[in-house]
């Protein structure tokens, strides 16, 4: 697929636990298109949250290459790396892991103290995506007084506030009621639809997969052949 | 500083009783070693104020404190003869004789015995020391039994406020005015006429001579003279050096026991804050992940939980000087080994060691942060974030 | 047994914390059993005191003398078995640095009145037939390798001039708190010397040991020398060796004083770190103690658990305590010995010492977890097994 923003190339992995070596990733291929919206699906332990880790630069492959809009990440030096996420990638996870001494408001701030901007700029770029995720009246309310739902749309304002090249979202519903699940799922989409953003989800949860364009699925390490991108069906 | 302080403050804040304790053992620590260090300083203050720039005093040879020295008037006679002495308003030389001995006197808090420093002294004693005043009462009256007494023996031992008497060498002795002598020593000091106490401890010879020179400078003429003449068996001294002798001994013995002591309690202290600072890295390890992972760096990390040990021992440091500052309302007295009899003192405050106190609590808060501050630093991210 | 292995396995859990747990506590103990050396060693010399013998000084101080007439009257009082007199000397040995006691005393009598120190038949006789022997303790001849039959000489400063001796014995002390670093000589050396140097100061005597039949006696007897002595010349003070000893040591109260708050400040220090580890450890550990409620375990048993854990930290904290605190007290009792010797003579870390620090250790080890084992008996199962940060 050509102008792929996501380019992964005979990417594997392996963990040591002891003396023993476990083999996680084997030999995946994956094109991720610009705009995507896509979801990793697959049993505990069948290497989809790794290899989101290893797209979002969190961690690194023992072979193969990964290119995200057009850079090597694979190639790049931990502390590059750390620069290159600060600008490229937003991060969602099950758990929220806002940081709970800090108010809503300077949860999501907190990627921007790693931009040259000065803290008028910031405040207005946390508050644009604080709105955008409808709690523009909570800024100030610390994550243990919002609710399950509350906490993952802060952490989704905190994703986009730098406005990223490629969200990734691991089990972002996993620990959400069915009806913040639903808000939270149709906020993504929204970004996806609205913003163009590219974003790859990790998740168990099929009505969460639903909304994605695209479903792969993993087994024992292994990507197994998609079916067709719903994007490329529109 | 990347990552914000209130971060830091915010989590100290939320683990209080962790915090807590921790602070209070560090705060504990800079305390007793902040006394250690006034209690040495207001001693040596003490002894050394005691002393006059101008004035040399006149012992036996060999004796480094005027209660085992003991100089016969033949010697006295040609010591008075110093050219170097300045003279008082009507002419005389300024140079004092005086004797001193101890005596054993009950003390008011615990009616214990403890020995007090009696002084003979001459008229031109006082004019001598300049920073002694009469500051409640009068002088004696010539050939009476009457004294005058420092402003600590007073408070602190029986019989001797201004009014009141005390029975010494087989006659009673009146207190008719009490002395500020500006915290030296001479406050724990009983004083008198020197002929009467001759007469009553008789005890016919001067254990020193006090000379006020005309100038600090000549002190060294003077002193080959008198060392080098034949007839007499004397040393001579500055005044504040000697008296700055007397309290090497016990201020060593001071400041090396209590900075022993300290030093092994601020191992405890270091452990308590390492313990406490490690539990916090294992506790927040998936904030740390989450931070690594928005692109924060290792040295982020490192600085940040360092700062937060800092602020600990900080607020640990602040706390143990505050509380440190107050001993300098108590008196604490204690015998002088050098010259066998009771001195009070008290603790002093100096900016030099408020400073070193806070050195010390901030190298107590590096030593124990670092190692914990490291581990954090050195997570891989996705270890962190699985809570590992 | 199992319960022992499963505490030892949950404080292994966390080794360095546990270990630096036990290593906080083992300073602390340290510090403390060093402080109470330091006090002891104060009190050593009250410690070696005996019940029959007496002091008798000048009432005005210490630093007055007494007339040696007044030996005949004090042996007449009924009760008095034996006396003896003495003077302290003050003497320079080479310089100022080397301090060490120096008393002129009346040779036969001296020792038939002090028993405790140890010298051969030989020794005692050689040292009361010649004028200018001495005798010096065990310490003080090990401290500059002196054999029987050195010389040395000393530089008066209380009395001046220069004195010489010939070493006829070394003493040792008979019970472990008997002093072995002075030196003694005689009187009649000193006194003779001053009939031809300062005339005027002779015969006089510092202080008068006075030994009694019976402890019945010694109030009798001090009451009898001092009222003996009234209204004269040189007034007296007799009171039992044991308290002029204290008085001594009641001179350097205030900083004896310091030291005992001090080691309770190391106390609550050790209370301190081990309660927050407790704390620390059982807020970590609350689901687990939820899910050991769900299996049947009894509040006792999570109690024991923790208490176990707690005071197996603070023994394996105390015994290491003990052990640096046996090498400290050595390693700082050489350094005292070497600078400022002969104000400890004794240094020596006490049994009683370390019995209380060991117990200090085991209480201390219980009362940190009193307030994690009670959360951990209130703890509903329900607030334990769900998720807390």
């Amino acid at each position: 697929m050509a102008n792929a923003l996501v380019e992964v190339r005979n990417v594997a992995k392996s963990y040591q636990r002891g003396n023993q070596h476990i083999p996680v990733l084997d030999q995946i291929n994956l094109s991720v298109p610009k705009g995507e919206f896509l979801a990793l699906m697959g049993p505990s332990g069948s290497g989809k949250t790794t290899l989101l880790n290893l797209i979002a630069g969190i961690d690194k492959p023992d072979s193969g290459t990964i290119e995200v809009d057009g850079t090597n990440v694979s190639n790049l030096s931990e502390s590059e790396l750390a620069t290159w996420r600060s600008r490229h990638v937003g991060f969602i996870f099950q758990f929220y892991n806002l940081m709970p001494v800090l108010t809503a408001f300077e949860n999501v701030e907190l990627p921007l103290l790693l931009t040259k901007l000065s803290k008028q700029e910031r405040r207005k770029h946390v508050q644009t995506a604080l709105e955008l995720v409808g709690l523009g009246d909570r800024v100030g309310h610390y994550p243990n007084q919002l609710s399950g739902g509350q906490e993952q749309r802060v952490a989704i304002a905190r994703a986009v506030v730098t406005d990223p090249t490629i969200i990734v979202a691991d089990e972002p519903t996993g620990d959400l009621d069915k009806e913040s699940a639903n808000e939270i799922l149709t906020l993504l989409s929204r970004l996806n639809a609205e913003f163009e953003k590219t974003i790859i989800m990790v998740t168990h949860d099929p009505h969460a997969a639903e909304r994605a364009h695209i479903v792969r699925h993993f087994e024992k390490g292994v990507l197994q052949e998609s079916s067709e991108s719903l994007l490329e069906a529109k | 500083m990347k990552i914000p302080i209130v971060y830091n403050l915010r989590n100290l804040i939320s683990r209080k009783l962790t915090t807590g304790l921790t602070v209070l053992g560090i705060g504990l620590v800079v305390f007793v070693f902040t006394a250690v260090l006034m209690l040495a300083e207001g001693f040596r203050k003490t002894l050394v104020s005691t002393g006059d720039e101008s004035n040399a005093i006149i012992v036996r040879k060999g004796s480094n404190a005027e209660l085992t020295s003991g100089i016969p008037r033949s010697q006295t006679n040609i010591i008075k003869t110093q050219p170097e002495a300045a003279l008082s308003e009507d002419g005389r030389p300024l140079i004092a004789g005086e004797l001193v001995v101890v005596n054993n006197l009950p003390r008011r808090s615990d009616g214990q015995p403890s020995n007090v420093v009696v002084r003979g002294v001459s008229k031109e004693s006082l004019l001598l020391r300049t920073r002694m005043k009469l500051t409640k009462g009068r002088m004696w009256r010539p050939g009476t039994s009457e004294i005058i007494a420092g402003r600590s023996v007073a408070e602190k031992f029986e019989g001797c406020g201004l009014g009141e008497s005390v029975a010494m060498g087989m006659r009673k002795w009146t207190v008719v005015g009490i002395f500020d002598a500006g915290g030296s020593s001479f406050d724990s000091e009983i004083w008198g006429d020197v002929e009467q106490f001759m007469d009553a401890f008789r005890r016919p010879v001067f254990s020193s001579m006090t000379v006020r020179m005309k100038d600090a400078s000549q002190f060294d003429a003077m002193k080959t003279r008198l060392e080098s003449d034949p007839r007499l068996t004397v040393d001579t001294f500055r005044e504040v050096k000697f008296y700055e002798n007397q309290s090497q001994n016990l201020g060593a013995f001071i400041k090396i026991l209590g900075l022993t002591v300290t030093f092994i309690f601020s191992f405890g202290a270091m452990i308590g804050a390492i313990i406490t600072m490690y539990s916090a890295v294992a506790n927040r390890s998936n904030e740390i992940g989450t931070l690594r992972a928005l692109g924060f760096r290792r040295r982020n990390i490192l600085f940040s939980f360092l700062l937060e040990c800092l602020l600990i021992s900080l607020a640990g440091g602040i706390i143990g000087i505050f509380l440190a500052f107050f001993l300098q309302f108590i008196d604490v007295s204690t015998t002088n080994w050098a010259t066998f009899s009771e001195v009070i003192f008290g603790f002093k405050l100096t900016p030099p060691i408020t400073i070193a106190s806070f050195v010390f609590a901030i190298v107590m808060g590096f030593a124990g942060g670092l190692p914990p501050a490291f581990r954090a630093a050195r997570m891989q991210v996705v270890n962190a974030l699985r809570g590992a | 047994m199992k319960v022992l292995k499963l505490i030892i396995k949950n404080a292994m859990r966390h080794k360095l914390r546990s270990g630096l747990t036990a290593v906080g506590i083992a300073i602390a103990i340290t510090a403390f059993g060093l402080l109470r050396t330091i006090i002891d060693a104060y009190f050593i010399g009250v410690e070696a005191s005996s019940d029959t013998r007496l002091v008798t000084r000048n009432a005005v101080s210490l630093t007055f003398s007494l007339p040696l007439a007044y030996r005949d009257k004090i042996a007449k009082i009924p009760g008095v078995e034996e006396v003896s007199y003495g003077n302290w000397f003050g003497a320079t040995y080479i310089d100022q640095k080397n301090f060490f006691p120096q008393f002129a005393v009346e040779p036969e009598t001296f020792l038939q009145l002090y028993p405790e120190f140890i010298l051969s038949q030989e020794e005692q006789e050689n040292f009361i037939k010649e004028r200018n022997a001495c005798i010096v303790g065990r310490k003080l001849a090990d401290k500059y390798g002196w054999q029987v039959g050195d010389t040395f000489r000393l530089t008066g400063t209380i009395y001046p001039g220069d004195w010489d001796y010939v070493i006829r014995g070394i003493y040792d002390g008979r019970d472990p708190a008997t002093d072995e670093s002075t030196m003694y000589f005689h009187w009649q050396y000193l006194d003779e010397s001053l009939n031809q140097t300062a005339p005027g100061r002779t015969g006089q005597v510092g202080v008068f040991y006075v030994g009694v039949n019976n402890e019945s006696d010694v109030v009798p007897v001090s009451d009898a020398i001092d009222n003996e002595f009234n209204n004269s010349l040189a007034e007296t003070k007799t009171e039992t060796e044991k308290n002029f000893q204290l008085s001594f040591v009641s001179m350097v109260g205030t900083i004896i004083t310091a030291v005992r708050i001090i080691s309770i400040v190391v106390i609550a220090i050790i209370l301190l770190i081990l309660a927050n580890t407790m704390t620390m450890t059982a807020r970590e550990r609350i689901s687990e103690y939820a899910v050991m409620k769900t299996l049947g375990f009894r509040p006792r048993h999570l109690v024991g658990l923790i208490l176990g854990e707690s005071t197996a930290i603070a023994v394996a904290g105390g015994l290491f305590g003990l052990l640096w605190t046996f090498l400290l007290v050595w390693q700082f009792g050489l350094f005292l010995t070497a600078n400022v010797g002969s104000f400890f003579p004794v240094f020596e870390l006490s049994n009683t010492t370390m019995v209380i620090g060991f117990c200090t250790s085991l209480l201390v080890g219980s009362l940190a977890s009193v307030f994690p084992a009670l959360q951990a008996v209130r703890l509903r199962i329900v607030d334990g097994l769900r998720r807390i940060d």
